[in-house]
């Protein structure tokens, strides 16, 4: 019975061959764009989210407050408020994983006859692990290498790319401001950060040796920045709160004064990019399942179409037996096979126009199985829901009425 | 005696129309025996389709019974009406009523489709039909391609492929020429002598005068009921 229905459906889809295509037509375009859609909306949530992991996670940023001299107010980092003692205090909070101390600036690298200008980031070891970094050749510096202040460095690939080309960096020596720093290690590649800042084109270095070596320092025992990871991200509120009172305490602000310093919270930065992606790929799947409502209406729009010229046909098949069912299911059937016929035409273009957007744009497409079977499931549910309307008036037809349709 | 294929007792058919209800058919007796040939009469108005449609079960009385086969089917549901019409009722059509699209063989299985048939059987017993109607070559051919006549032979052996205990004939050789005409009736003549129940509606007399019996219709009654006079006269 079902397959001889099958069979009768396809016919029927084969005797209009043009209005079935066109039908189509829409459930293609439909199906097509929220497959596309999805990819390119998964993509750029895949791609932020590659981006926030490689900045580290459940990471704050303390800043030194700023200073005031003549009415000249120098802006956040200017002051020497933090120390070196602070972020040793703070390592000790409940809820802190890694602490470490920062001083960064731009500096001149220099290698035989090649100069390049990079990030140079003076800090103690916890940092790679705080901002996740990994060391593919040789190895990290360690805390003997902090109170010796040796002069030590670890390369990224921007920089190593700029100053060797294709030689190993490895117990090569750089210069930086006259003095010589042997490499060590070779750091992993992270790409940009959110701000779209290469985070490759940094050399790390002890924060002694930056300090005295690099950047100089008026006021010893202090840095501008302090990196602080929580153990998780549930952990962040109470690490602010505490972390923020130890510094109040330890700073001798009294009740009322505003902190010395700044606390930023990259965790935040990275929810809302997070966010803003997530958001651009519902908007993108929501606008995308209106062409697909459209092409359901499209499919009820021909059925309807269908059912009025098929009257007297379905006059026939009432008076040779066919029940109500019989006749809701028939054409329930074609509007289903039309709408899967679509929606596989439609998952094969946009699978093809994904993979097509990858290969001639750098944009990251993901493709899930998800995806894909949303976009069949509701391509299915369009056909029945859609169909429905149109068979049941069919079904519901009078015989005899149907039967004297010309 | 065997049961009647149709009895009717006290049937009537009203329909709402905005003047108030009309009576297409009143206060109907009747009762055909198996095997028996009646042709149904009457000018157009006279309520003879109503009381075809109410036999065919496409449509259910307002009054009255009706038992098709000892069956009462006046208060059978929709699903079973459709039952009845596809295994004891065989249509047969002024227009053929053919699908265009399907071939012959597949116009006279269809039938066997609602009956659940499986598709090897429904197949071989379509084209034994057509083979019983003198079509049996043409059994891959779309409609489009064969005369009326031939085409009335098709819907005729769509009509038999159920084994019905009745054949309901409206006007079937309306749209002929008088010889093909003749030779449709030859054909339920042929079917009736194997015992077949038939039941023709026309108004024309000379084929009329192949049925055994006359029933008149008139302004919604049964006007007349009497064995066709010339079939009489044969058989003194």
């Amino acid at each position: 019975m079902l397959r001889a229905m099958l069979g009768e459906a396809w016919q029927a889809m084969g005797a209009n061959r043009m209005r079935s295509v066109l039908t189509m037509l829409g459930m293609v375009i439909g199906v097509g764009s929220v497959v596309l859609m999805m990819a390119i909306g998964q993509g750029a949530q895949y791609a932020v989210a590659q981006t926030i992991s490689s900045m580290g996670s459940n990471l704050y940023i303390l800043i030194s407050g700023s200073t005031s001299a003549g009415g000249l107010r120098s802006g956040g980092g200017g002051g020497p408020t933090l120390t070196v003692a602070d972020a040793e205090a703070i390592a000790e909070l409940d809820g802190v994983s890694n602490v470490a101390p920062v001083q960064q600036g731009t500096q001149q690298l220099v290698y035989g006859a090649n100069n390049w200008s990079a990030t140079v980031v003076g800090t103690t070891p916890p940092y790679l692990d705080a901002r996740a970094w990994t060391i593919v050749s040789g190895y990290p510096f360690g805390d003997s290498d902090v109170r010796a202040a040796t002069r030590v460095a670890l390369i990224g690939q921007t920089a190593v790319d700029n100053l060797f080309g294709s030689d190993d960096p490895l117990g090569k020596t750089i210069r930086i401001r006259q003095s010589p720093f042997v490499i060590v290690g070779v750091l992993g590649k992270k790409g940009q950060n959110l701000d779209g800042r290469d985070q490759d084109d940094t050399v790390i270095i002890p924060l002694t040796t930056a300090q005295r070596k690099v950047f100089g320092n008026p006021f010893p025992g202090s840095v501008r920045l302090i990196m602080v990871q929580a153990t998780s991200a549930e952990a962040m509120p109470a690490v602010e709160k505490s972390m923020t009172a130890l510094l109040r305490q330890r700073h001798r602000i009294r009740e009322g004064q505003d902190n010395d310093f700044y606390l930023r919270n990259l965790a935040a930065a990275a929810d809302s990019a997070a966010e803003t992606t997530r958001v651009m790929s519902l908007l993108l799947g929501a606008i995308a399942s209106v062409s697909l409502l459209v092409g359901g209406i499209g499919i009820m729009n021909i059925m309807l179409v269908s059912v009025t010229e098929r009257t007297r046909e379905i006059g026939i098949r009432m008076a040779i037996g066919a029940r109500q069912q019989d006749i809701l299911a028939q054409f329930l059937l074609e509007a289903l096979m039309i709408s899967v016929a679509g929606c596989l035409i439609g998952l094969f273009l946009g699978i093809g126009g994904a993979l097509l957007t990858n290969a001639l744009t750098d944009m990251v497409i993901v493709i899930s199985g998800a995806s894909i079977l949303v976009a069949f499931g509701v391509a299915a549910g369009v056909g029945i829901f859609f169909g429905y309307y149109p068979a049941h008036r069919a079904a519901a037809l009078d015989p005899i009425e149907a039967l004297r349709h010309q | 005696m065997a049961e009647a294929v149709i009895r009717v007792v006290g049937l009537g058919k009203s329909y709402e129309t905005a003047a108030g209800l009309f009576p297409a058919l009143r206060d109907v007796d009747l009762c055909i025996e198996a095997g028996e040939f009646v042709a149904i009469m009457g000018p157009s108005g006279s309520g003879k389709s109503t009381f075809m449609n109410l036999l065919g079960c496409l449509d259910t009385p307002s009054s009255g019974d009706y038992f098709l086969v000892g069956r009462k089917v006046a208060q059978l549901r929709k699903d079973e009406l459709a039952r009845l019409r596809n295994r004891s009722i065989g249509f047969v059509f002024q227009g053929f009523n053919l699908l265009p699209r399907m071939t012959l063989a597949d116009n006279v299985a269809l039938p066997l489709v609602y009956a659940g048939i499986e598709r090897e059987q429904r197949r071989q017993r379509a084209r034994h039909e057509l083979a019983r109607v003198g079509l049996g070559d043409y059994a891959d051919a779309l409609p489009s391609r064969i005369s009326g006549g031939q085409q009335q032979r098709v819907a005729i052996a769509r009509a038999l492929i159920n084994s019905p205990q009745l054949i309901l004939a409206d006007e079937p050789t309306g749209n002929l020429d008088s010889h093909t005409s003749e030779e449709i009736m030859a054909l339920f003549t042929a079917l009736n002598r194997e015992g077949i129940s038939i039941v023709l509606v026309t108004h024309e007399p000379d084929i009329a005068a192949y049925a055994a019996r006359q029933v008149r219709f008139r302004d919604g009654r049964l006007v007349s009921d009497l064995p066709t006079p010339t079939q009489v006269l044969a058989a003194c």
